[in-house]
């Protein structure tokens, strides 16, 4: 089969591999119909995230129609068109019970890198991105193989289209709780938005969906800002204006009740905090790259939230976290839970009340993949999100 | 099952069921005063040689070296994490919390003869009558076994055991089953102590040639609880990729 791999830091390849086969009882295989490029998919192009192996297979957001379950699959059969989430979760360990699906004890058979790393515990596995989170081949390929069948996939029954039910797989999720991690007092709280990527966009019109008084967004991007502004959100171009100026001023001096860094590790902004931060990501001396954050936390109202849906990796210094004290913020962060968000972002899909396929402004086969994540990557030609169909 | 056991030790304290010489925290008498030889030729070597870089490095190491044996302590293995007990034995211990009852995974352990299936660097456990069991385990200088001999049987709270006299490697651990507070469970908490052939010198050398014990009974925990909660292990071997063969 046809599927994008990983060759190295900024080389992204088309290849043909061997198909996937069933590896376990609990296994699938999905014949894959449509995926897309993700903005964390970027930080594996870049090569900031460690442990990614040449030929590795990339790709987290995918959905197409089950084409084998192994002998213990109970739920899906051959034939059913499915969402598949990121994150791979087994259903049955403690933190997949209380709903805490990003965390699974037990789906990273890697755990003892992620533990090395991350104070002795690993998350679950991920499809398609590095060996830390399992090194699971991924399914931006013409079909995959999916692990836990009858936890993860989600069926689709409706006669909604693949662009429309596609982002449940990651993007919509990962807004929707960066916005539900808020706490959002509905009529009450302002939410500004750092970053006006897909993440970003999605997180903007879930707070708008959870009742928030008010929604800003910020970026550099005017393409991006433009798609925020659609939505009713007001925007700020931070190359343009002072972003802690303009959020005050917007906020009657207060500030945003609750912020959103869908950033995360590889912030551009500018300043002598940004050259740092970049001097020491390419010296190795540091993973992440922290404006957003700095920002974020500076411009946050007393009592207020820090969610951060952005991915992180390592450590970071020079957070202003005297500011984050003397206001009293809470952080929310993680991976994305997405196994329980699915049915009721469908529903509310299904309801009318958001066509996720708004964020889409490139379609392409797996050929032009290569291509597209640099396209994506440097936000040119207006790019905001890819969607490839890995047959045409 | 066997109810003659000796008082267990309190839960907290690491396992003490073998005879001591040492005095507390201190490495044998043997390895210091080799460690004191060397360490004081490294620094006279040092002291004579001509070159700066060789004086600087020699110097210090055998400063190290006769530090080590005057204080009876090794930095060197407090710098890999390799823990001692203040008896001189290493200590491994980790825990992990499963989602069954106790007393299911005391009895997967309480069958001995089927230990190696969890550990997978235990070869084999032959079970010899209600108390005593032979040990087989692979080394890196190929397989080492004892005879070692249940300590305690406190059936759905714990097991310990210790090595008989004579062992090739004394040894002795013990698993604790503790009810996770909640709804989660049970925590299994194991503690292993053995005295490395070569002291804490001989520690340091499996370290250095990739053995890492507690390493090992964190990848054991884990396939226990995979095992238990899932039934099998999530892998990706097999699966393709486009690496020589397309195999991951």
């Amino acid at each position: 089969m046809k599927a994008i791999v990983w060759q190295g830091t900024n080389k992204v390849g088309v290849e043909t591999v061997p198909d996937p086969t069933l590896l376990l009882p609990t296994d699938a295989i999905v014949k894959i119909t449509s995926t897309a490029i993700c903005g964390s998919d970027l930080h594996l192009l870049d090569g900031v995230i460690p442990s990614m192996e040449k030929g590795d297979i990339l790709g987290h957001e995918f959905m197409g129609e089950v084409v084998e379950v192994g002998r213990d699959v109970r739920r899906l059969k051959v034939g059913d068109r499915v969402v598949v989430p990121f994150n791979i979760s087994c259903g049955v360990c403690d933190p997949c019970r209380r709903g805490l699906f990003s965390a699974c004890d037990n789906s990273n058979p890697n755990h003892r890198m992620a533990e090395a790393l991350y104070g002795g515990v690993s998350g679950g596995g991920l499809f398609g991105y590095s060996h830390m989170y399992g090194g699971y081949a991924g399914g931006q390929a013409q079909y995959v193989r999916v692990p836990f069948a009858d936890v993860g996939p989600h069926k689709i029954e409706s006669d909604l289209r693949d662009e429309q039910v596609l982002f449940l797989t990651d993007i919509f999720p990962t807004g929707y709780q960066a916005a539900e991690n808020c706490g959002i007092v509905p009529g009450r709280d302002v939410v500004a938005v750092f970053g006006a990527g897909p993440v970003g966009q999605f997180a903007a019109r879930s707070a708008q969906m959870l009742g928030a008084a008010h929604v800003i967004v910020i970026d550099r991007v005017p393409e991006r800002l433009a798609m925020a502004e659609s939505a009713g959100c007001q925007v700020i171009n931070y190359e343009q204006e002072d972003v802690l100026i303009a959020l005050r001023e917007a906020t009657g001096g207060r500030g945003p009740d609750h912020v959103i860094d869908a950033v995360g590790m590889e912030a551009h902004g500018h300043g002598p905090g940004a050259l740092v931060d970049t001097a020491k990501q390419r010296l190795k001396l540091s993973f992440d790259r922290i404006t957003a954050l700095r920002w974020a936390l500076l411009s946050c109202a007393k009592g207020g939230t820090v969610s951060l849906p952005g991915v992180y990796g390592g450590l970071i210094d020079k957070v202003p976290m005297g500011a984050a004290f003397a206001k009293g913020l809470t952080f929310r962060m993680g991976q994305t839970h997405t196994h329980r968000h699915i049915a009721p972002l469908l529903s509310r899909i299904e309801a009318g009340e958001i066509d996720p396929s708004f964020v889409i402004t490139h379609r392409a086969s797996l050929d032009d993949a290569p291509e597209l994540y640099k396209t994506f990557r440097d936000k040119q030609g207006g790019c905001i999100k890819v969607v490839l169909n890995p047959w045409a | 099952m066997s109810k003659d056991r000796p008082t267990p030790p309190p839960e907290t304290s690491p396992p003490t069921t073998e005879p001591q010489t040492d005095a507390a925290g201190q490495l044998p008498a043997l390895e210091r005063s080799v460690m004191g030889s060397v360490g004081m030729a490294l620094m006279g070597a040092g002291l004579r040689s001509a070159r700066p870089l060789q004086k600087i490095v020699l110097g210090s190491v055998g400063a190290g070296l006769a530090a080590m044996a005057a204080t009876g302590r090794n930095p060197l293995a407090t710098a890999l994490k390799i823990r001692q007990t203040p008896q001189g034995e290493v200590l491994v211990s980790d825990a992990v919390t499963i989602g069954k009852p106790a007393d299911d995974l005391y009895r997967v352990w309480r069958d001995l003869a089927g230990l190696p299936r969890l550990m997978t660097h235990l070869k084999a456990v032959e079970v010899l009558d209600e108390r005593r069991s032979h040990w087989t385990v692979e080394a890196p200088t190929g397989t080492v076994s004892w005879e070692a001999a249940l300590t305690a049987d406190e059936p759905g709270r714990r097991i310990a055991w210790a090595a008989l006299p004579g062992a090739a490697v004394e040894n002795h651990g013990e698993v604790l089953f503790r009810p996770a507070p909640g709804d989660r469970g049970t925590e299994v908490a194991v503690r292993l102590a053995y005295r490395p052939p070569g002291g804490s010198a001989g520690a340091i050398a499996a370290r250095l040639f990739g053995e890492e014990p507690a390493q090992q009974l964190r990848d054991d925990l884990m396939r226990f609880k995979r095992e238990q909660e899932l039934g099998f292990a999530p892998t990706t071997e097999g699966q393709s990729s486009a690496r020589a063969g397309g195999q991951a």
